[in-house]
């Protein structure tokens, strides 16, 4: 499999979910479960609706693409895609049609991978466009849901330049994060924010391009993994054969039940969608300023932030990357070390446990009932000795599963460490009392019985003893005897 | 007829001093609505149960008006004359309307057009033909047949047109009455059905150019709705109307109106040339200089052709929208596509497919550049020639047409070669979106005939007050078709 030469070319859709009002239309941007409420009379196509630009939507457009280094038009317009399809009720789609201007021409992202090396992607072009309905296919009927209708998306090609299915889950891991970090999109691929096209050929050598094909519709980044990885065996297995006249430039379909990728149509059927220029849309000039302005106003990247974390919470290039990838996971860390946590510790417990708990569910972060302060009194207590690293993660999941604050919890079971001296002189003496042939089996050079003694505290304590204190106390006590 | 053949200002000086009603004056339109009905076929809808509203210090407060019927108007039927929206009934009122609404302007009917305004006859729209007022055998041209009928016909002082290549000025002159369309973007295009976005205009059709300036300064207007418009708020076409035209300076197109480049021309065509050189000379006698331009004669034939490429491939666009799905009514079907393709073959006259049939080749990737693009540099050429001449000039003159209204059959009429750029070059004030007004200048064999006069961008004021003091020189002004009953 691997002695093909692999290139891959993405073309990634997110849709801005961060605008008020639709980017043609001054209906609501807003994501809601009751159908078709988010309507205006241009976004059923009504007769004599115009389309009138949202400014916000054009700033977090020139936004990336000052951020992805690509050349900013000097003069903005828009183009008409038209077809006709029932998710699009004027029946042509207002864009941008690179070549021709459009926000973002040319450009370029360098990526971190998870081991710290880096690669560079060539963006070929970053563009603004309205979205089309979101459409439910039934079993002989379909539904159509307009609420999405002329939403904001962006749409960012980059050039055939990617050489594995990693690295281009890793590309579109930082480009998300971008997104959310730059307040342009939640990015939330349950919500249907991010869509994936994948094309990809395989050839004898870098200095060849084999036959692309076309993915389409790729609604997760583990789709767009797995589908990469589908199409190379395919296409390998193919070229070994001596059937790679079988691989045709076509758009295919990933399907996720089976796993695998399935023709939709040829090359040669593609539409011609007679683009020209929209006249509803003056052109406007981009003026310099404009761009300054928007240049200074961009936040911290995610990069930059991992920066900070590595460099001044001594977090490992592996912590850092997962912390950054997603913005609320950050915020999370953040608002654990402004209430004081360990960072690393903090660190620790977000990449384990919380992330393990998130993905296994399917929930944000953000709506976790183990917020950061819950999550700080854990933490709390196990420094200060008051409960066991143990029964912290136990703590951690009774907290998520019952939803009741952790001191509450930590009562309620009696779930306490034992760290009070006297107390804990009391027991081991105790213990040590009951066992006096045993005393006599450890002076007598049988020093593993000392862990038994240690057994027997944590037993009478029901686990609750400091184990340090614990050893403390009976070196000094047995010691006496 | 007693009221409605009057002018605006004279209409409202009555009611203001309680010699008529408003409610008087919307029975009488309406009354007459229907006359003009059985005689023209002009509108589509009349509105029974228009009724009349408040009289203020608003010019057009209590006063009748006729609509075209591609405005939408909230609760009323607008069909744009397609069988393809029949049943349209709009739940939101066009902006131009709106702000003659707020004017206190009372619409009470819907004229007739050419489909979607895709024609220039008076004849495609889905009610049947328009006729001739001045004579019934005639047409009106179009597409603002059924607002030029009307107003010809004195139903009411003025009526909405909207103008893609000619639609409101040239049926004006085939009415012997006043077409004006003003800079793109003067007038929101927000609830005009589209025809051509980048070619449509709204305007007015009326009986005096002062009245024109009256009813544009209530529909204009910068709005949210539409990108494409702009501030004018500075703008008062009727306050500052005034007639002291000495030392503005006149061009024509030499080319257009000699009578040399017509060998084989008709008497109508010699007439009608005659009148526009008896037109010059009022204009300088008023004290303005008008000079013969030379244009290129390529430039100048290409025009029609240009017109043709760039209004059908944006009409094909814009009336993708038709599906009968969300509105309209719907044909029957297996799928989405059958019951969308069923309903366009029915509802859609033939002219219009076939222009549907040139916008689609026009645009195709392997033609775009030939026809589309290249139409569009032609069209950039044109503007910036007559342009270059608004540098030296405050105005173009040009007679409107070749002659009368033409015949409603069309074997009837006298032919001449190498006419066209003379029938159609109103459209290059839609390539330029410049500020273009035809008044009546004279009658050939009782039927009347007009001149347009087209400014500079921006330039409206210019240009009405040229056709104001022009319009003083001659006895059209507020004229009724076949004078008074």
């Amino acid at each position: 499999m691997a002695k093909y030469f692999v290139t891959i070319g993405l073309e990634m859709h997110c849709e801005g979910s961060k605008t008020n009002s639709k980017v043609f239309s001054s209906a609501r941007n807003e994501y809601t479960d009751i159908p078709n409420a988010n309507i205006r009379p241009l976004d059923m196509g009504f007769p004599g609706t115009l389309p009138v630009l949202n400014k916000e939507a054009v700033r977090m457009a020139l936004m990336m693409s000052i951020i992805l280094h690509a050349k900013q038009p000097e003069y903005m317009y828009f183009e008409r895609k038209n077809y006709y399809y029932p998710d699009m009720p004027k029946n042509y789609q207002i864009t941008q049609n690179p070549p021709e201007d459009c926000v973002g021409m040319g450009g370029y992202l360098d990526i971190i991978r998870e081991d710290g090396s880096t690669f560079r992607v060539d963006i070929d072009n970053f563009h603004l466009e309205e979205d089309a309905a979101s459409m439910n296919h039934l079993y002989d009927t379909s539904t159509i849901d307009y609420n999405r209708a002329g939403n904001p998306l962006f749409e960012l090609v980059t050039k055939p330049c990617l050489h594995s299915a990693d690295d281009a889950v890793s590309f579109l891991e930082y480009v998300r994060a971008i997104y959310q970090y730059c307040g342009i999109s939640e990015a939330d691929s349950k919500k249907g924010h991010i869509r994936c096209d994948v094309n990809v050929s395989i050839s004898d050598d870098e200095n060849t391009l084999g036959t692309k094909v076309e993915m389409k519709n790729v609604n997760s980044f583990g789709g767009v993994h797995d589908c990469i990885v589908y199409e190379i065996k395919r296409q390998s297995e193919l070229k070994d054969a001596g059937r790679y006249d079988e691989v045709i430039q076509e758009t295919r379909r990933w399907d996720e039940e089976s796993g695998t990728t399935i023709h939709m149509r040829d090359k040669v059927d593609a539409e011609d969608y007679k683009y020209f220029v929209e006249p509803n849309i003056p052109k406007f000039k981009i003026t310099q300023e404009w761009i300054e302005e928007i240049r200074k106003s961009i936040p911290e990247l995610p990069y930059e932030r991992k920066e900070k974390y590595m460099g001044e919470y001594g977090l490992s290039n592996y912590d850092a990357g997962i912390l950054i990838k997603d913005i609320n996971t950050a915020q999370y860390f953040e608002k654990c070390i402004e209430l004081g946590a360990d960072a690393k510790s903090a660190a620790n417990w977000i990449t384990g446990n919380i992330l393990g708990y998130v993905y296994k569910y399917e929930i944000n972060i953000e709506d976790l009932y183990l917020t950061p302060e819950r999550l700080n009194v854990i933490l709390n207590s196990m420094k200060e000795g008051k409960i066991s690293s143990k029964q912290a993660k136990e703590l951690f999941y009774m907290v998520l599963e019952r939803k009741e604050e952790p001191d509450d919890i930590m009562k309620s079971v009696g779930m306490q460490q034992i760290s009070d001296d006297s107390t804990l002189t009391n027991i081991v003496s105790e213990v040590l009392s009951e066992n006096p042939s045993q005393i006599e089996e450890y002076k007598n050079g049988k020093t593993n019985m000392f862990d038994y003694f240690v057994g027997q505290v944590m037993k009478k304590t029901r686990g609750q003893a400091n184990p340090v204190k614990v050893k403390e106390l009976l070196n000094t006590e047995l010691s006496k005897r | 007829m007693k009221y409605m053949n009057k002018s605006i200002t004279e209409l409202h000086e009555m009611l203001v001093k309680g010699e008529v009603t408003s409610e008087e004056l919307v029975k009488e339109s309406l009354e007459l609505s229907h006359k003009v009905q059985e005689r023209c076929n002009a509108f589509v809808t009349i509105m029974d149960d228009a009724s009349g509203g408040e009289v203020n210090d608003e010019l057009l407060s209590g006063i009748p008006y006729g609509v075209k019927d591609n405005y939408s108007l909230k609760d009323v039927l607008s069909t744009g004359s397609s069988n393809t929206l029949k049943d349209y009934v709009p739940f939101f009122t066009a902006t131009a309307v709106e702000n003659l609404s707020k004017h206190g302007a009372i619409p009470v009917n819907k004229t007739a057009m050419d489909e979607f305004g895709m024609g220039g006859t008076g004849t495609t729209g889905h009610t049947g033909v328009q006729k001739n007022p001045w004579d019934l055998t005639r047409m009106c041209a179009g597409s603002s047949s059924g607002s030029a009928a009307s107003v010809a016909s004195g139903v009411y002082p003025y009526a909405l047109g909207s103008d893609t290549g000619d639609s409101i000025r040239k049926p004006a002159a085939y009415c012997g009455i006043v077409g004006y369309k003003p800079t793109y973007g003067m007038i929101s295009r927000y609830g005009l059905f589209a025809f051509a976005s980048s070619l449509d205009h709204c305007g007015v059709l009326t009986r005096s150019v002062r009245d024109a300036a009256i009813v544009v300064d209530g529909m204009k207007g910068i709005d949210k709705y539409d990108m494409t418009t702009w501030d004018s708020s500075n703008i008062h076409l009727n306050d500052d109307l005034n007639d002291d035209v000495k030392g503005k300076k006149l061009f024509y197109i030499k080319e257009l109106v000699d009578i040399e480049n017509y060998p084989d021309a008709s008497d109508e065509l010699k007439k009608h040339l005659e009148i526009f050189n008896e037109t010059v000379e009022k204009c300088r006698s008023l004290g303005m200089t008008v000079e013969g331009v030379s244009i290129d004669k390529k430039l100048l034939e290409a025009i029609p052709s240009v017109y043709v490429v760039i209004s059908c491939a944006e009409a094909t666009s814009n009336m993708s929208n038709l599906t009968g799905i969300v509105f309209g009514p719907r044909s029957d079907g297996n799928n989405y596509y059958e019951m969308m393709k069923n309903y366009r073959t029915t509802g859609f006259s033939p002219l219009i497919k076939r222009r549907f049939v040139i916008g689609s080749y026009v645009l195709q990737t392997e033609n775009q550049e030939r026809y589309f693009k290249n139409a569009q540099r032609v069209r950039r050429l044109v503007v910036d020639t007559i342009k270059e001449q608004f540098k030296k000039y405050d105005g173009l003159i040009l007679p409107v047409g070749t002659g009368a209204a033409k015949h409603l059959d069309g074997s009837l009429d006298a032919l001449n070669s190498g006419t066209s750029a003379l029938e159609d070059h109103l459209q290059i004030g839609n390539f330029g979106g410049f500020p273009s007004i035809t008044i009546p200048d004279g009658f050939i064999d009782g039927l009347p005939v007009g001149v347009n006069i087209t400014g500079n961008c921006y330039d409206d004021q210019n240009v009405l007050n040229i056709a104001y003091a022009l319009e003083k020189t001659m006895n059209y002004k507020g004229q009724i078709a076949g004078g008074e009953e």
